[in-house]
């Protein structure tokens, strides 16, 4: 076993290298470069200008030493201006002595870099837009898991019956509506102040805002009400579902018609102690993995759904990042978004092994 | 003049109708699942002595009866409505629903002969004449067919231009008469103007357009690449597999959403990236036939020439036109915008069909069949391609329909964040996106694109479920 987590663990490192160095590359291309000397010098610049503020602020050498800059690996770069003598480099701080500095500063530092639009350290803006879309992901997951699975297991138990065709019928509409089109519909049916049901409750005096529930989660962000949080969170909640509910039942399927179910039911168990007690624990292993692997799948999700309801988390970030090529703020959302995915993919690996006692890893 | 109403002429009649049925179906869709809950089974046939059946009905069965026949009075009251508006000639009289019944007559005509063909000749079409034994493949096939349809005949059902602007028709509702119509133009905007006062519905109609211009295409070609790759990975093993594998998994480690926002900028496109892309991705088309008619044709060398020949020709002019906008005749090509959206669909899909393939031919290549091919003195190309893989078929062809569907939703989201496409495109994405800014105010522009690409993904769905449960029948 330890073998198996080792190995993996070696996989999982070589591949957030090659993930991280094809981000790198993609961000760091000669048109990419071109518009950020432009943004961040002037718009004017001639080629050659732009060539030599590149090579002023680091952006010049090869490509993969730069990747090794940023990775900590390879010294941070410095340039002694020929006219003032002043000394710039990757790991100067602004009014730091250049005596004092480090010779790496890299991820393997822990020094994120420099987000040339915010103007503020990477690290500084990724952890608190973390925590606001780590509130979501949980209230999405603590929606989600349990819903799936009731709606799998109750599908499973009798296949083929009207629930489960009911049920799977269900599942496969959840499924086939992505996220930008349920947040859509939700918004008009239960946000919106001319349109879907909310005219028709304040008429009746049922609720107390103009809407039942408020369609952008701005103010989320400082307080969680249910006012403000229902829409993104069941939105996200519901495209995820469907897929987890459709292995569930699957597994339950499977499950229910194995041998030791047929004892238990020609034993005379009733058929709600069968699927509790001698089904549930079985027919749950699939699905964890399922689950587990659903994480990643969540956070295009998260993308259109932070954009969508003005929630300044994690995937807003990104989308902000990437449009306006903030090179080292992309990179660390990358290398979260990166580490968020193997390390989901490992932990089912691991956590399927352990809870299948049919599969052994010497 | 008033906006023209959603049921027309016929409205007050039908409108108390459809009410109905829908509070027949809630109450009996409440009934029954109570009903079950409190334990009431459904009756049961008896055999009585003298061999004839008696069927007893339950509550429950009552229950479900009420929501099959409203069911089918709301299906009624629709197909009334829509006839209503073909039949009728004031759009006033037609109403809303009418008036788009009317607008989608080829559709309907072609679906008819369709349907009425398909039904009749089921048993002589092997697994697509099966699909019609499955209601859900049915409904699946019909809002597939539905959009596909309204694709080819957009010309004929959009009312208007999809960027042909009047700007007093911004954000007007559903229903709205033109300001001042010329002489031949469609009197109403059928489902209201969008914020820049253009049709909605002439919109969705031209959206379908161009998500079915790109979808199914990058689809077939996810497909090439995940076969010609998966194929040789499966079958072999070994080492190129082991690196395959490992670029699969990296490929699929990447979250998505980035991997689009990193491709799919003009900076990328200037760089010439997508060309470079494209010329490999676009180049397993043309391996995958080469090696399937020499493996199939390899003992008859002129046969085979010729059709190598006639691939290298036809493969080679669309591949030079497609992928380096270098067609010497000058008649294929495809804007860089298109193409990267294309390639990174591309790109996203097939690792996973690559996984797909792989895992099939690791347990088909155990059967009889392919040992006994080896042992006839087969090729392993010959064994892949003519042996394994029309056995691997079924499971393919249920992917295939779902993959459709997953392209078109990652589609929808590139045009959703307004990445690869041009900003007047009316695909769905884009029309949802510029919808959703004044969502609350007039809900209207967003909602038709929305419930488009929802019903159409639903019908990939629903499609993809019903073959998976017919070809599992045998």
């Amino acid at each position: 076993m330890g073998l198996f987590i080792l190995k993996r663990f070696g996989v999982m490192i070589l591949t957030a290298l090659c993930l991280t160095f094809v981000v790198f590359f993609l961000t760091n291309l000669f048109p990419n470069l071109e518009k950020l000397a432009k943004t961040q010098g002037n718009a004017r610049m001639t080629d050659a200008e732009v060539v030599s503020w590149l090579d002023n602020n680091g952006y010049g050498g090869p490509m993969i030493t730069r990747y090794g800059q940023w990775l900590g690996v390879v010294p941070g770069w410095t340039r002694t201006d020929e006219e003032t003598g002043e000394v710039t480099g990757r790991c100067i701080d602004f009014g730091m002595d250049p005596a004092d500095a480090p010779r790496f500063c890299g991820m393997l530092q822990g020094d994120l870099g420099y987000s040339t639009v915010s103007d503020d350290e990477v690290s500084n803006i990724v952890g608190g837009r973390l925590l606001l879309t780590g509130k979501l992901m949980g209230w999405v997951l603590i929606v989600m898991i349990p819903s799936a699975l009731i709606v799998g297991v109750l599908a499973g138990m009798r296949e083929g019956s009207r629930l489960d065709r009911t049920l799977s019928t269900a599942s496969i509409a959840t499924t086939a509506t992505p996220e930008y089109v349920s947040g859509v519909i939700f918004i008009v049916l239960l946000a919106s102040s001319t349109a879907g049901i909310s005219p028709w409750l304040a008429e009746q005096g049922w609720i107390d805002g103009r809407t039942l529930f408020l369609g952008s989660s701005r103010s989320a962000m400082d307080d969680i009400t249910f006012w403000n949080f229902t829409l993104p969170v069941m939105t996200l909640a519901l495209y995820g579902m469907g897929y987890i509910a459709r292995m569930t039942r699957a597994s339950m399927a499977e499950v229910m018609t194995a041998q030791y179910i047929r004892t238990a039911r020609l034993k005379g168990v009733s058929f709600t102690k069968i699927v509790l007690k001698h089904a549930l624990r079985n027919a749950l292993i699939a699905p964890f993995t399922v689950i587990m692997l659903q994480i990643p799948w969540l956070l295009t999700g998260v993308v259109i759904v932070e954009t969508l309801f003005n929630y300044n988390g994690f995937g807003w970030t990104l989308v902000q990042a990437a449009s306006n090529n903030d090179i080292e703020l992309l990179m660390s959302v990358s290398i979260v978004a990166v580490i968020v995915v193997l390390t989901t993919q490992l932990i089912s690996d691991i956590g399927y092994v352990y809870l299948n006692p049919r599969i052994r890893i010497s | 003049m008033d906006p023209i109403t959603w049921t027309g002429s016929l409205g007050p009649f039908l409108n108390p109708l459809i009410l109905a049925a829908i509070v027949v179906f809630v109450l009996g869709f409440l009934a029954q699942l109570v009903l079950n809950f409190a334990g009431v089974k459904p009756g049961e046939v008896q055999i009585n002595p003298d061999h004839t059946l008696t069927m007893t009905r339950s509550a429950n069965d009552y229950a479900l009866m009420a929501m099959k026949y409203a069911v089918m009075l709301f299906l009624a009251c629709v197909v009334i409505m829509i006839i209503g508006g073909i039949v009728q000639s004031d759009l006033a009289a037609k109403g809303i629903i009418g008036g788009m019944g009317q607008q989608f007559l080829p559709v309907w005509i072609a679906l008819i002969v369709i349907f009425a063909l398909s039904i009749n000749f089921k048993r002589k079409l092997g697994l697509y004449g099966k699909l019609f034994d499955s209601p859900i493949g049915m409904v699946g096939f019909f809002l597939v067919m539905f959009w596909m349809l309204t694709a080819v005949f957009a010309n004929m059902i959009g009312t208007h231009g999809p960027i042909d602007v009047i700007s007093q028709m911004r954000n007007e509702v559903p229903g709205t008469f033109l300001p001042n119509p010329d002489e031949g133009d469609y009197l109403v905007y059928l489902l209201g103007g969008d914020n820049l006062g253009r049709d909605v519905f002439s919109r969705m109609v031209f959206g379908a357009r161009e998500v079915l211009k790109i979808a199914p295409a990058a689809t077939l070609f996810a497909f090439m690449v995940g076969i010609t790759l998966g194929l040789p990975a499966g079958y072999f093993g070994g080492k190129f597999d082991t690196a395959l594998t490992f670029i699969a998994n990296l490929v699929l480690a990447f979250p998505v959403i980035l991997l689009f926002y990193l491709l799919v900028t003009p900076e990328i496109v200037a760089s010439g990236i997508p060309t470079y892309m494209a010329a490999v991705l676009f180049l397993f088309p043309i391996i995958f036939f080469v090696i399937l008619f020499n493996s199939r044709y390899f003992t008859q060398p002129m046969t085979r020439n010729i059709y190598i020949a006639i691939t290298l020709v036809i493969g080679g002019w669309l591949y030079l036109g497609l992928a380096w906008d270098l067609d010497p005749l000058g008649v294929i090509s495809m804007p860089g915008n298109i193409l990267i959206v294309f390639v990174s669909v591309v790109f996203v899909n097939s690792p996973t069909v690559f996984r797909i393939v792989r895992g099939i031919v690791l347990d088909i290549k155990t059967r009889d069949y392919v040992a006994a091919g080896q042992t006839r003195g087969e090729g392993p190309w010959y064994i892949m391609l003519w042996e394994i893989l029309p056995n691997a078929r079924g499971p393919l062809i249920v992917d295939f329909c779902l993959r459709i569907g997953y392209t078109t939703i990652l589609l929808g989201t590139l045009g959703f964040f307004g990445l690869g496409v041009s900003p007047e495109s009316p695909d769905w994405g884009s029309t949802i996106n510029e919808g959703r800014r004044l969502l609350t105010i007039y809900p209207h522009p967003a909602l038709p694109p929305a419930l488009a690409l929802m019903t159409m993904v639903l019908g990939l769905n629903l499609l993809a479920d019903g073959l998976r449960e017919e070809s599992l029948k045998d």
